[in-house]
């Protein structure tokens, strides 16, 4: 039975509310399938505001994929506004998706990619307004499966009770399958209704299905250990990791958006993985072991995204992307194709070196020269050594005193505060490393018309790194160290003018904190937050922290062994049992418990790209390897075929 | 070495320039103007028109747009000028550019540009306004008391608060007709608007907000506006082409 379009009861509404554009779908390269023409039909969903969520390439990613099958149809949706889910209440509207305006609770499925935590909050509002039962046991075979996806799912324990599935690692494939085994079960009559469907799924490995788990606590409030309840689930589910990347040149046609969104640019993956070994780094982590697109998968899916979209900038992604083996290669062969064609290339630069200056100004070849970005993380050399991020204060001020000599007038430079074994002289070291910046930065531009912006996050421990047992440090402590930072800074009136400082409250972090290593138990203190209003926890506008804490304390209770606080800023021990130890990342707790045991005596880790394997764990547990350069091809100076209108002719 | 100046020649010069008329359609008539902008620039991309550029660092697509018509208010008739580095067919410069917008924003006719300046053309807008639940005596009653009144000033919600327009001064004519809905079939008026291209422009909302004032009109839900024509201002009061002077250059532009 076609499901209709809720787009007509939502016409009347939208010139009422703000950016109407972002509800009416319809972008470049988006698709609309009838529904009665496939058996499965995915509703996808970025948790945040559209124009947050439409960029997101996991998203645009799956899109394609499924929509691309014969069989499955996928259509996106995305958290909507107060002004609008007012209205939707008052109208009686439910969630729907921006492509073909059908209600969410029509789908089979509803994935959800959390790329942060702080969206757990609007999966519950959206549940609720698509008239889906905010917890997974009261669903039944007409309402969808909601899967998590993302990498806020290697810990989905704390929305456990609101998830039908969670699914680790790289979505492409196993997108496949869940929907192979969806319209199997559809076309045998859904034999034994939903449960056996999350069976079938769960019996894969692949598939996380938390119901099928129980976990029982000891009276100090740890965990005494998490089993599976049933036959044919795995004591423990494993990610997936996609191999070959030139074999999954997605997203093919990015959708253009018609709003205004965070990121006005075209992205293309260049590599997937990270053996930095930085330890506070979750992703590096979890996405191991590194996979690079090839020289030439590169310059054909900018080629082709760019005579698809008509964007003016392409973005090099990954988690470190001067560390392509051939980037060089490609920003001079992309640099010199696109000469002169108004093209941007940039390229999140986070390696802090010579060679960082060289692509940046290749990539800037002809245009303005404004900011680059680099990132120390950590004050001081020691914390440096502390948390894998090597790089010395020499090599630094060097680094961008060239840049500023080569004409670039902004550095920014990022750290964290609040990292394990941090003390105050560490992060005070950063406001001599920026009087040093804008002494040497000026001496090598031969004029004072610089800045340099320090750029500082509260440092969250996250699951499945070697921080992962450490006390997260309190707001206040936070707090007080970069009031101490800014006055610092402040300190010489000189330099001090020329270096910004930007900074979040550690408040926020503590609740990223909560949500990141909690388990099962911190499920009903995000429904109480919800049920109190709280929603866009990632906007400072709508956070609310006395919120938050206040839903931990009636939650937990007084009496009670867990807090916040035993949540967030007390150390683990090594024997332990994490809410995630079942779910598997690759990577071995022992060489994790190891790494951080070497955090804490300051000793660095390599990276396997270029010494031997330190036995992470990841390559061997998960059958995966090493995907790395040089390839020796280079960039063609023509663009790859592939150009979907003609150039125009001259008129004769 | 510290202050850079960009290499090379200075941009080729621009030696056509082409006038199109667009419409805004469908649920596309909820992009805003600043929308439309991106997702124009982003459709000569993708269709290769070779743009004429401004010089420096951040070279600008030489692109004029003329008075756009407000986020949620569709149009037939939307304008906006380019110039170009080679000259290229116009029919295929149209189609490729159409193809390359999504569906609903359409790219309907392009011209060379003749003489004259275009924006001095853009006297007038004529819009048509459908009115939910009003029947068309009640349109014509209000329509009537607002034409008899020399001013009539209305508070218009701007971000940055209230601020008084006067909605009557800039009215060239109004008339009523009706016309059933679509969906349910009850009758509906119409209001056909000429309004005179004044700074601050007058808006559907700001006469349908007048006609609440004076005369306490009505509606079940919100008004569908259309923007039919804008251009010069005829002796009849209607809305003339500003395309025509371009079209034949033996007409001299007003």
């Amino acid at each position: 039975m076609p499901v209709a379009s809720l787009f007509p009861e939502l016409e009347p509404l939208l010139p009422r509310v703000s950016k109407p554009i972002q509800y009416v779908g319809g972008e470049l390269n988006a698709h609309t399938k009838d529904w009665d023409s496939v058996p499965v039909h995915w509703a996808l969903m970025y948790p945040d505001a559209y124009e947050v969520g439409l960029p997101n390439q996991g998203v645009q990613i799956l899109y394609e994929v499924i929509n691309e099958r014969a069989d499955a149809l996928a259509e996106r949706t995305y958290a909507v506004w107060p002004d609008l889910e007012a209205l939707m209440r008052e109208h009686g509207i439910s969630q729907f998706t921006v492509d073909a305006h059908r209600p969410v609770g029509a789908f089979d499925l509803l994935g959800v990619s959390f790329s942060t935590e702080l969206g757990y909050t609007n999966l519950l509002a959206a549940l609720d307004l698509a008239a889906i039962p905010l917890h997974a046991r009261d669903r039944d075979e007409s309402h969808p499966i909601v899967v998590a996806g993302g990498h806020a799912a290697f810990n989905p324990e704390p929305i456990a009770d609101f998830i039908d599935v969670a699914v680790l690692g790289d979505g492409e494939q196993v997108v496949g399958t869940i929907t192979d085994i969806v319209r199997d079960w559809k076309a045998a009559g859904c034999p034994g209704g939903r449960d056996e469907l999350l069976v079938r799924l769960a019996a894969t490995g692949g598939v996380y299905v938390p119901s099928f788990y129980d976990v029982t606590y000891l009276a100090d409030g740890r965990i005494e250990a998490v089993r599976p309840n049933r036959d044919r689930v795995p004591e423990r589910v494993t990610k997936h990791t996609v191999m070959n990347l030139d074999e999954w040149p997605y997203p093919k046609t990015p959708l253009v958006p018609l709003a205004e969104t965070v990121h006005e640019r075209m992205s293309v993956e260049i590599f997937r993985g990270c053996t930095r070994g930085c330890r506070f780094c979750q992703a590096g982590m979890i996405t191991r072991p590194v996979r690079e697109r090839s020289i030439t998968g590169i310059g054909e899916m900018v080629a082709n995204g760019l005579a698809a979209t008509g964007f003016e900038e392409v973005g090099l992604l990954s988690l470190s992307s001067a560390d392509h083996s051939e980037i060089g290669e490609i920003a001079k062969g992309l640099a010199d194709r696109y000469e002169g064609e108004k093209v941007g290339l940039s390229l999140p630069s986070t390696r802090v070196d010579a060679f960082n200056i060289d692509l940046a100004n290749e990539f800037s070849r002809n245009g303005r020269r404004s900011g680059l970005t680099f990132a120390p993380e950590g004050g001081s050399e020691r914390l440096r050594r502390v948390i894998n991020k090597m790089v010395s204060k020499d090599d630094l001020i060097r680094t961008v005193a060239t840049a500023y000599g080569q004409g670039w007038r902004q550095v920014k430079l990022y750290f964290m505060c609040g990292l394990p074994t941090e003390t105050d002289d560490d992060v005070l070291e950063i406001a001599e490393m920026a009087h040093d910046v804008i002494r040497a930065g000026r001496e090598a531009a031969g004029h004072k018309d610089i800045r340099c912006t320090v750029s500082i996050g509260g440092f969250v421990p996250k699951p499945h790194t070697p921080f992962q047992w450490a006390a997260q440090a309190s707001p206040e402590v936070v707090d007080n160290r970069l009031r101490k930072l800014r006055a610092a800074i402040n300190a010489n009136k000189s330099l001090g003018r020329n270096v910004g400082m930007r900074y979040h409250d550690g408040e926020p972090s503590l609740v990223e904190g909560l949500l990141s290593r909690g388990d099962r138990r911190v499920g009903a203190v995000i429904e109480r937050v919800w049920r109190d209003g709280g929603h866009f926890d990632g906007w400072s506008e709508h956070f609310s922290f006395p919120r938050w804490a206040t839903a931990a304390d009636e939650v937990f209770g007084a009496a009670g062994p867990v807090s916040l606080a035993w949540y967030t800023t007390r150390e683990r021990d090594g024997d332990e049992v994490l809410p995630w130890d079942h779910l598997d990342s690759g990577l071995d707790k022992q060489w994790l418990w190891d790494d951080w045991q070497d955090a804490l005596g300051e000793f660095e880790q390599d990276d396997c790209r270029w010494t031997p394997c330190f036995d992470c764990g990841v390559c061997s547990n998960l059958g995966t390897d090493i995907q790395v350069g040089p390839t020796g091809a280079s960039l063609a100076p023509q663009p790859a075929p592939g150009r979907t209108l003609l150039p125009l002719t001259p008129k004769v | 070495m510290a202050r850079r100046v960009p290499d090379g020649p200075p941009p080729p010069p621009v030696v056509q320039r082409v006038r199109l008329r667009y419409a805004k359609r469908g649920r596309l008539r909820f992009t805003s103007h600043r929308d439309f902008a991106r997702a124009f620039e982003r459709a000569l991309r993708r269709a290769e028109v070779p743009m004429g550029y401004s010089a420096g660092f951040s070279p600008h697509p030489k692109i004029s747009y003329l008075g756009a018509a407000p986020t949620g208010v569709a149009s037939e008739a939307e304008f906006v000028e380019i110039g170009l580095v080679r000259e290229v067919d116009i029919e295929e410069l149209r189609a490729a550019l159409d193809s390359a917008l999504p569906d609903g924003l359409d790219i309907v006719e392009a011209v060379p540009a003749g003489v004259g300046s275009f924006a001095d053309r853009m006297q007038a807008s004529a819009w048509r306004i459908e009115l939910p639940g009003a029947s068309a005596e009640s349109a014509e009653a209000a329509v009537a008391a607002f034409l008899a009144r020399d001013a009539v000033v209305i508070e218009r919600v701007t971000k940055t608060g209230r601020k008084p327009v006067d909605a009557r001064a800039a009215i060239v004519a109004i008339s009523v007709s009706s016309a059933p809905d679509g969906l349910s079939g009850a009758e509906r008026a119409i209001l056909d608007v000429v309004v005179r291209q004044v700074t601050p422009a007058v808006r559907p909302d700001d006469v349908l907000a007048a006609l609440r004032s004076v005369a306490g009109l009505a509606l079940d839900a919100p008004p569908v506006a259309v923007r039919l024509a804008q251009g010069p201002l005829d002796d009849a009061g209607g809305v003339g082409d500003p395309l025509s002077p371009d079209r034949d250059p033996l007409e001299t532009a007003p």
